[in-house]
C-alpha cells in the first residue's frame, strides 16, 4: 500500500472517530477527494519541478502516533526563547502539550485549533475564516482533510499582543516514521499587532514528513512579523504551505531561515486585498551535505498602490540543493504597485546546485517591478584585503559570508531571537566571531 | 490646433491596417491536405531526395505521431488541425532564372511592395538574397561571387543532391528529429529552406539574406535552415518574413540549425514582421520555431531577433556552448499589439569551460496582447568560470496587456557568475511632457522613447536590417500611449 493509499483508508477511521457535527466536516471531504484526483505532486507539475517528494513518500510513514509521549522541559529548553517571556504553544507528536505550553484567552485567544473547531462560540469564526484563503492543491488539501489540531490564534481590534508567541512542534521519535499534519488559523484584527516565531523539531533520528498549513489573516492596519525557524535534524522533511490575506494598510513580514532538514519546501503565499498593503519576504538559507531547500513563493497583487519586497539569499555546501520558485503576480487593478524581488546566492562547493526561477507575470501598466538575481562566489578582492590585515582564511570567509546574509538579519525584530539566529549562523559556517551583527 | 489626444492615437493605431497585406495570385502546385507516410513519401520523392533523407524524414514522422503538442506555453490559441493543412506548395514556374528579367513579373512586383528591390539590394547592399517563396527557392544571387571564396549557399533541397556528405552530417545533429513536437513535424515534411557552409578561415565578405514569405492559402510553411561555419570561418545571415493578410491561421513551424565549429562565428538576425491578424484579433500566422546553434571551441553564436509579427510566437533561439571558451548572445525585441501573444526567450547551456553568454530581451506590449519571456541558463558541472549576464526588460502601454518573465536559472558549479535582471514599467507622463515641451507630438515621442528602450538591439542589427526593424517598431508600435 503506497502512502497515498494508506492516506485515504486511514481518513475513513478518521472520520468515524471525530464526531460528526463538526463544522468542517464538509471540508474535509471535499478535501480528501480533491487529494484522491491529484495525488501528491511529481517533477511534472511546473512548481515541483526541481523537488521531488519520491524519496520522502517512500518511507513506511504511520499517519497517526499510536501513543502519547511526554518530554521535560530541561530537554527543549534550548529550542525556546527561553531568555524572555513568551506565549508558547507546544505540540508533541501533533499532540497539544499543555506542561509545556502558556496559553491565554484574556482578551485576546491563543489557544488551539482543536477547541476553536469543537466550542460553539467560536463557530461563527470558524466559518468566515477556516480554509478560506487556502489553494486547492493537493497537499493543502491533504492537510485540511486531516486538520485537527494546530494553534489558534484570533487578536481582536487595537489590541497590541505584548510578547512573542512560540508556535513550536516536537516530534519525538514514538514512531519509526511518522507524518504529521498541523494546521494553524491566526486571525489578527483591526490595528493589533503581533510577532510569531514557528518551529518544527525532530528530537530523535526517525523520519518525520511536516505538512503542515497556516492560514494568516491580516485585518485592515495589522501589523504582524512572523518568523519560521527551520533547522531540524536532517532525518525531517518538512512541506509548510502558508496563505496570507491582507487588508487594506496592512503591513506583513515574514523572515524563513532554512538551516537544517533533509527536504524543506516552502509555499508562501500572500494575497493583497486591500490597498496599501506590504508585504515584506525575507530568508536566509545556509545548507550542507544533501539538504534541499525550495522556496516558493507568490505575492498576488489584487489592489492598488501596494508594496511587496522579497530577498532570499542562500548559501549552499557540499551536495545540497536550493530552489528559489518565486512569483509577482499583478492584475490589472493593481496599478502604482512597487514590486521587487531578489535572490543572491552563493555556491560554496563543486556539488551544489542552485535553481532559480524568479518570475514575474504584469497585467497592470502603472507598476514598478523589478527582480534581480544573482550566482557567484565570495569576493576574492575582499578577501585578500581581509587577509591581509591579519584575518585567517576560515574566518574572513565567514565574515563574508555574515555580511552577504546581513541585509535580511537586522530587519529581524526581536533582539533575543536575532542573537539565537546569529548563533546558529556562526554554528552553521563553523566559526565564532565574536560580536553579533 | 485641436488637441491630439490619447484617444485620437488610440484610434489611428487601431485602424492601421497591415501594409503589406495583399496575395499575389501564382498558379501553386500543392498537395492534398492531411498527412501520412504517403505525403512524407511523396514530398521527398517530389524534392528528388536521396533514399537516406527519405528515411529520415518517416522516422521523424514515426516520433512526430507519438508527440503530444505542448502546453507549457504562456498562449492561448485554437490548436492547428494538422490533417487539414497541405504540407507542400510550390510555385508553378520552377525553372532557375540567371536576370531578374526572367522572373514572373508578378512576383517580382511582390517584392518590391514590400520593399525588396533585387537590383537595389544587388547594387547598394552587397546582399546575396536567395528568396523563398512558398517553400521553393526561386532566385538566387550573388552565387558567383561566393562560390569563388568556396562558400555554398543554396537551397537545402539543393544542398541534399549536391552536397549531401554536408547534408547528412550536419542535419538533425543540433536539433535531433525527436527533440519536440513541432521540430519533429519539421523534420518530417520541410519542404525547403536554406542552406550555407563556410569553409575554413573563410570571412563571407556579405551579408547572406533570405526573405521567406507564406503566399498560398491554408499552406503550411516548414522550412529548415542549416547554417555551416566551418573552423575559424566567420558569417552574418539574415532573415525576414512578411506574409499576406489572410483570415485563416497559418502555421509556420520552421527549424534552423547552426553549427559553428573551432573558432567560426556566426551572427544570425531576423526580422518577422508575418501577418499579426486583425485588430479583433482574427486570423494571424502561428509561428512555432526551434532554432538552436552549436558552438564549439572559441566559437561565437550571436542571435538578434525583432519579432513584431505573428499572432502567437513561441520560439527560443539557443545556443549550446559546448566548446572551451564559447560565446553565446541574444539580442531580442518582442512586440506584441492588438491580441497578439508572444512566448519567446532564449536557452544558454554552459556545457564547456570558460564560456560566456549575454542575454538581453527588450518586451514591448500594447493592445490587449500577451507578451512573455521565457529563458533558461544551465551551468553544468562541468562549466568551470562559466559567466552570464541576462537582461529583461518589459514596457506595457495600456492597461489591457500583459508582460510576464519566466527566467529558469540551473547552476551546479561554483565557479559560475550568473546576473539577471528584470523590469517593468511604463512610458513616464515626465518623459513624454519633456519631449511635447520642446515641440514633439506624442506619437513621435512615443517612437523615440521606445527606440530608445529598444537601441541595444537595434544596435546589434547589421545596417541595412536596423533601419528596416525601426519602421516596422514604428508601424506596430506607435501610440497606445500609457
Amino acid at each position: 500500500m503506497n502512502l497515498k493509499e494508506k492516506l485515504i483508508s486511514s481518513f475513513l477511521a478518521f472520520e468515524d472517530y471525530l464526531e460528526d457535527d463538526s463544522p468542517i466536516h464538509d471540508l474535509r471531504n471535499t478535501a480528501i477527494k480533491n487529494f484522491e484526483v491529484k495525488g501528491f505532486p511529481t517533477k511534472k507539475d511546473e512548481a515541483w519541478k526541481y523537488t521531488s517528494l519520491n524519496s520522502l513518500l517512500k518511507e513506511d510513514l504511520s499517519v497517526f502516533p499510536k501513543q502519547e509521549s511526554a518530554i521535560d522541559f530541561k530537554d527543549v529548553k534550548k529550542y525556546f526563547l527561553h531568555e524572555i517571556d513568551t506565549y508558547k504553544i507546544v505540540f508533541v507528536d501533533g499532540i497539544y502539550s499543555s506542561f509545556l505550553s502558556s496559553t491565554t484567552h484574556e482578551g485576546m485567544d491563543i489557544c488551539l485549533l482543536s477547541a476553536a473547531l469543537s466550542k460553539d462560540k467560536y463557530k461563527p469564526i470558524i466559518e468566515n475564516y477556516f480554509n478560506k484563503v487556502v489553494k486547492e492543491d493537493s497537499l493543502t488539501s491533504l492537510n485540511t482533510a486531516f486538520a485537527k489540531e494546530g494553534a489558534y490564534i484570533f487578536i481582536p481590534k487595537n489590541k497590541e499582543v505584548e510578547k512573542p508567541v512560540e508556535i513550536i512542534n516536537f516530534y519525538t521519535g514514538s514512531e519509526a516514521a511518522l507524518m504529521l499534519q498541523p494546521r494553524n488559523l491566526i486571525i489578527v484584527g483591526e490595528n493589533a499587532h503581533i510577532q510569531i516565531i514557528e518551529r518544527h523539531q525532530s528530537l530523535s533520528t526517525n523520519a518525520v514528513l511536516t505538512n503542515a498549513v497556516t492560514e494568516l489573516f491580516c485585518e485592515k492596519r495589522s501589523m504582524v512579523d512572523y518568523y519560521k525557524i527551520q533547522n531540524d535534524l536532517p532525518e525531517a522533511s518538512l512541506i509548510d504551505n502558508t496563505y496570507i490575506k491582507q487588508e487594506r494598510d496592512s503591513v506583513c513580514s515574514l523572515h524563513t531561515f532554512s538551516f537544517g532538514g533533509k527536504l524543506t519546501r516552502n509555499n508562501l503565499n500572500f494575497y493583497q486585498w486591500g490597498e496599501h498593503c506590504n508585504s515584506i519576504l525575507k530568508g536566509i538559507t545556509i545548507l550542507e551535505e544533501k539538504q534541499h531547500v525550495d522556496h516558493n513563493t507568490l505575492v498576488h497583487h489584487i489592489a492598488p498602490n501596494c508594496e511587496s519586497h522579497q530577498d532570499y539569499k542562500g548559501i549552499f555546501d557540499d551536495s545540497s540543493t536550493g530552489v528559489f520558485n518565486g512569483k509577482i503576480l499583478v492584475e490589472r487593478e493593481a496599478q502604482k504597485l512597487d514590486a521587487f524581488q531578489q535572490n543572491n546566492n552563493i555556491l560554496i562547493s563543486d556539488k551544489a546546485t542552485i535553481n532559480s526561477k524568479p518570475q514575474l507575470e504584469i497585467f497592470a501598466d502603472d507598476v514598478k517591478c523589478s527582480h534581480g538575481c544573482t550566482i557567484g562566489q565570495l569576493d576574492e578582492d575582499a578577501l585578500f584585503y581581509l587577509r591581509s590585515r591579519g584575518i585567517g582564511q576560515k574566518e574572513a570567509r565567514a565574515l563574508l559570508m555574515y555580511a552577504f546574509a546581513n541585509n535580511v538579519l537586522e530587519s529581524v525584530k526581536i533582539p533575543e531571537l536575532k542573537k539565537r539566529i546569529n548563533r546558529l549562523i556562526a554554528r552553521k559556517i563553523g566559526v565564532s566571531l565574536g560580536f553579533d551583527l | 490646433m485641436g488637441k491630439f489626444t490619447e484617444d485620437d492615437l488610440k484610434k489611428e493605431l487601431e485602424t492601421k491596417e497591415y501594409e503589406y497585406g495583399f496575395y499575389t495570385d501564382i498558379e501553386s502546385d500543392t498537395f492534398p491536405v492531411g498527412l501520412n507516410e504517403d505525403i512524407v513519401r511523396a514530398i521527398s520523392l517530389k524534392k528528388e531526395e536521396p533514399q537516406w533523407m527519405t528515411d529520415w524524414r518517416l522516422e521523424a514522422f514515426r516520433s512526430w505521431q507519438q508527440m503530444e503538442e505542448p502546453e507549457w506555453a504562456n498562449v492561448t490559441y485554437k490548436k492547428p488541425d494538422f490533417q487539414n493543412i497541405s504540407y507542400y506548395s510550390a510555385p508553378n514556374k520552377k525553372a532557375k532564372y540567371d536576370s531578374l528579367d526572367e522572373v514572373d513579373p508578378e512576383l517580382l512586383d511582390t517584392f518590391n511592395k514590400l520593399g525588396i528591390s533585387l537590383d537595389e539590394q544587388k547594387k547598394l547592399a552587397g546582399v546575396a538574397v536567395d528568396i523563398v517563396m512558398d517553400s521553393v527557392s526561386v532566385a538566387t544571387t550573388f552565387k558567383s561571387t561566393l562560390a569563388k571564396k568556396g562558400i555554398i549557399f543554396c537551397s537545402i533541397s539543393e544542398a541534399i543532391k549536391e552536397h549531401p556528405e554536408l547534408v547528412k552530417k550536419y542535419i538533425g545533429s543540433v536539433v535531433p528529429q525527436k527533440d519536440n513536437f513541432y521540430a519533429a513535424l519539421n523534420s518530417a515534411v520541410f519542404s525547403d529552406g536554406s542552406f550555407c557552409y563556410i569553409p575554413k578561415g573563410v570571412r563571407c565578405p556579405m551579408e547572406l539574406s533570405t526573405y521567406f514569405r507564406i503566399n498560398q492559402a491554408g499552406t503550411g510553411q516548414f522550412e529548415r535552415t542549416l547554417v555551416i561555419a566551418d573552423e575559424g570561418s566567420y558569417v552574418s545571415y539574415l532573415e525576414g518574413c512578411t506574409a499576406p493578410m489572410r483570415d485563416e491561421n497559418q502555421l509556420h513551424a520552421a527549424v534552423v540549425e547552426l553549427i559553428a565549429l573551432d573558432n567560426a562565428e556566426i551572427k544570425y538576425s531576423t526580422v518577422q514582421n508575418w501577418y499579426p491578424g486583425g485588430k479583433d484579433g482574427k486570423g494571424g500566422v502561428f509561428n512555432f520555431v526551434t532554432k538552436r546553434g552549436l558552438c564549439e571551441k572559441n566559437a561565437k553564436i550571436s542571435w538578434t531577433q525583432v519579432e513584431t509579427g505573428s499572432a502567437v510566437t513561441w520560439k527560443y533561439p539557443s545556443c549550446v556552448l559546448k566548446g572551451d571558451n564559447s560565446i553565446g548572445e541574444f539580442y531580442s525585441i518582442a512586440v506584441t499589439n492588438n491580441y497578439q501573444q508572444a512566448d519567446t526567450g532564449t536557452k544558454m547551456i554552459h556545457l564547456g569551460k570558460n564560456t560566456r553568454s549575454t542575454i538581453i530581451s527588450k518586451g514591448i506590449s500594447a493592445g490587449r496582447s500577451q507578451n512573455s519571456y521565457r529563458g533558461l541558463v544551465k551551468i553544468s558541472p562541468r562549466a568551470e568560470n562559466a559567466r552570464n549576464f541576462s537582461q529583461c526588460d518589459s514596457l506595457l502601454m495600456g492597461n489591457n496587456c500583459g508582460a510576464h518573465t519566466f527566467p529558469y536559472i540551473e547552476v551546479s558549479n561554483k565557479t559560475a557568475q550568473i546576473e539577471h535582471e528584470a523590469t517593468t514599467s511604463k512610458i513616464g507622463e515626465d518623459q513624454i511632457f519633456y519631449c511635447n515641451q520642446r515641440g514633439i507630438n506624442t506619437e513621435k515621442a512615443i517612437a523615440l522613447i521606445v527606440n530608445g528602450f529598444s537601441k541595444e538591439v537595434l544596435n546589434k542589427l547589421p545596417m541595412e536590417f536596423a533601419v528596416e526593424a525601426q519602421k516596422l517598431l514604428e508601424i506596430s508600435l506607435e501610440g497606445s500611449v500609457g
